[in-house]
């Protein structure tokens, strides 16, 4: 019996997660594609995963093993709360590892550690629309992705360069999956974008205030929007991981008093850890044994 | 008297759904699904799970002319799923094909539209045999350069109508091979070869 009794397993009922099964099934279908599906009231406002949960719960199985992150952290709230909610309503295993995890829920990062095959990541979405701020009415976006019509996106991503120099999109940078549909990856860093692309793992996103289910099947090409001349780049850092000593890793920049004190350290915790816990110490690594 | 339904309704039918979830993930991939169920001939015990598992009120069922010779597999999908019989095909989410050989051309399906391609049906074939070392070639989302299938028995044409289903891409139906014991699929955005 589940530990928080009086909840159907993994919380939502049946019908609505056959509902949200059979939206996930057409959204593999159509990569790239917004199913609309009729997204529920959950135990938690919008913008704290309402999508994500709906699509983690419409998968998860006593055998799956989840791992929720929020900005690459395990320890955050949004992340605590996700994971202990599933380990109350569904008692399925949780864990921090990302190679242990079957099921990984996220806001915002795509793990530094490689995916694998049979692993599911699961987005939280704010905003599905890749074109939303460009384009206001669902009915003519719609027409615009039915079309393929994507010139308002060029158009942005050049008025950008106009005034920057360069693509100054760096996160929630739109993607085109599988020659097809143009995609917002949500809002991820940039960073991770390359890490969508002919990825192992199955990707499904849930928007639920917006009420849209989308994916991208494994090994499928996800391509960033850029222009010949100004080629699709990545962020770096210009230093390492300040407690694991990590290269080419996406760096969070942590306060460390009032007096101007920094430091950057890996945004992954749990890559973070694995490298502490093999050895790899960083120039802060000293001080941070400490704190 | 009925024959029963899943016995663990909430996980026998999870598992059925991370079946045809990986299934249409992974085109090419054989994925095991072990059907307890006993349904009326000449529906199958794979075709009942995966009707049990997703179709209900708001997914209507299309038979196949062999599956409807039988009032009982319209009772015993109409009891355990709560889900429409269709009269016609193009109102269907989820068909079901005991006969593959003798499965009606695609096109009386729904298509989806360009703006919602989601609107469209899924095809659930019988097969007997299914195979993932010889056969077609597929290529496409989901697959790691290329991968094989090959089912039987299935319509004489039906290289050409997976070729035009494809063609019409983002629309087009979505296709499940359900073999005794495991089942394929073949999702329209997969493109089929001669092997």
């Amino acid at each position: 019996m589940n530990a928080a009794t009086g909840y159907n397993f993994a919380y939502l009922d049946e019908g609505t997660k056959r509902m949200i099964r059979r939206a996930i099934l057409k959204a593999i279908a159509i990569p790239g594609y917004q199913v609309p599906f009729a997204s529920r009231e959950m135990p938690m406002p919008y913008g704290w995963g309402t999508g994500g949960v709906q699509v983690t719960a419409a998968i998860l199985g006593r055998a799956d093993v989840l791992k929720v992150i929020d900005q690459g952290s395990d320890d955050t709230t949004n992340a605590v709360s996700i994971r202990a909610f599933f380990a109350r309503t569904a008692d399925v295993a949780v864990t921090t590892r990302t190679r242990e995890a079957t099921v990984i829920q996220t806001r915002h990062r795509i793990p530094e550690a490689p995916l694998s095959e049979g692993q599911v990541l699961v987005y939280q979405v704010p905003i599905p629309e890749p074109l939303r701020f460009l384009e206001p009415r669902e009915t003519e976006t719609r027409q615009l992705h039915a079309l393929a019509e994507y010139g308002l996106m060029h158009v942005k991503l050049y008025e950008d360069i106009a005034r920057h120099g360069h693509i100054a999109t760096t996160y929630a940078y739109p993607v085109e999956v599988a020659g097809r549909y143009v995609m917002d990856p949500s809002p991820t860093p940039k960073f991770d974008n390359p890490k969508m692309d002919d990825c192992p793992a199955l990707q499904l996103f849930g928007a639920g205030r917006e009420k849209r289910i989308y994916a991208v099947p494994p090994h499928t090409r996800v391509r960033s929007l850029d222009f010949e001349d100004h080629p699709f780049r990545v962020q770096s850092f210009d230093r390492p991981c300040a407690l694991c000593g990590a290269e080419g890793v996406y760096l969070d920049e942590v306060l460390l008093d009032d007096a101007g004190g920094r430091m950057f350290v890996c945004s992954d915790t749990d890559h973070c850890e694995e490298r502490r816990a093999d050895g790899h110490v960083g120039t802060g690594g000293m001080e941070a044994a400490h704190v | 008297m009925l024959a029963r339904g899943f016995s663990d309704p909430v996980h026998d039918a999870q598992g059925v759904f991370r079946a045809v979830m990986d299934a249409l993930a992974r085109p090419g991939t054989l994925q095991p699904l072990a059907a307890t169920l006993e349904p009326p001939a000449p529906l199958t015990p794979e075709l009942a799970a995966i009707a049990l598992a997703l179709a209900d009120a708001d997914a209507a069922l299309w038979l196949d002319e062999a599956l409807r010779h039988d009032p009982a597999v319209a009772d015993f999908l109409r009891f355990h799923t709560g889900a429409r019989i269709a009269d016609a095909p193009s109102e269907a989410a989820f068909a079901l094909v005991s006969d593959a050989a003798a499965c009606p051309d695609f096109a009386a399906f729904a298509q989806g539209t360009p703006a919602y391609p989601d609107r469209s049906a899924t095809l659930v074939l019988a097969v007997c045999d299914l195979s993932d070392v010889e056969g077609w070639r597929l290529d496409g989302p989901g697959i790691r350069e290329s991968a094989r299938l090959a089912a039987a028995p299935l319509p004489a044409d039906m290289l050409a109508r997976l070729a035009r289903n494809h063609a019409g891409f983002p629309q087009g139906i979505d296709l499940i091979l359900a073999a005794p014991g495991r089942l394929a699929a073949l999702p329209r955005s997969t493109r089929v070869q001669e092997g």
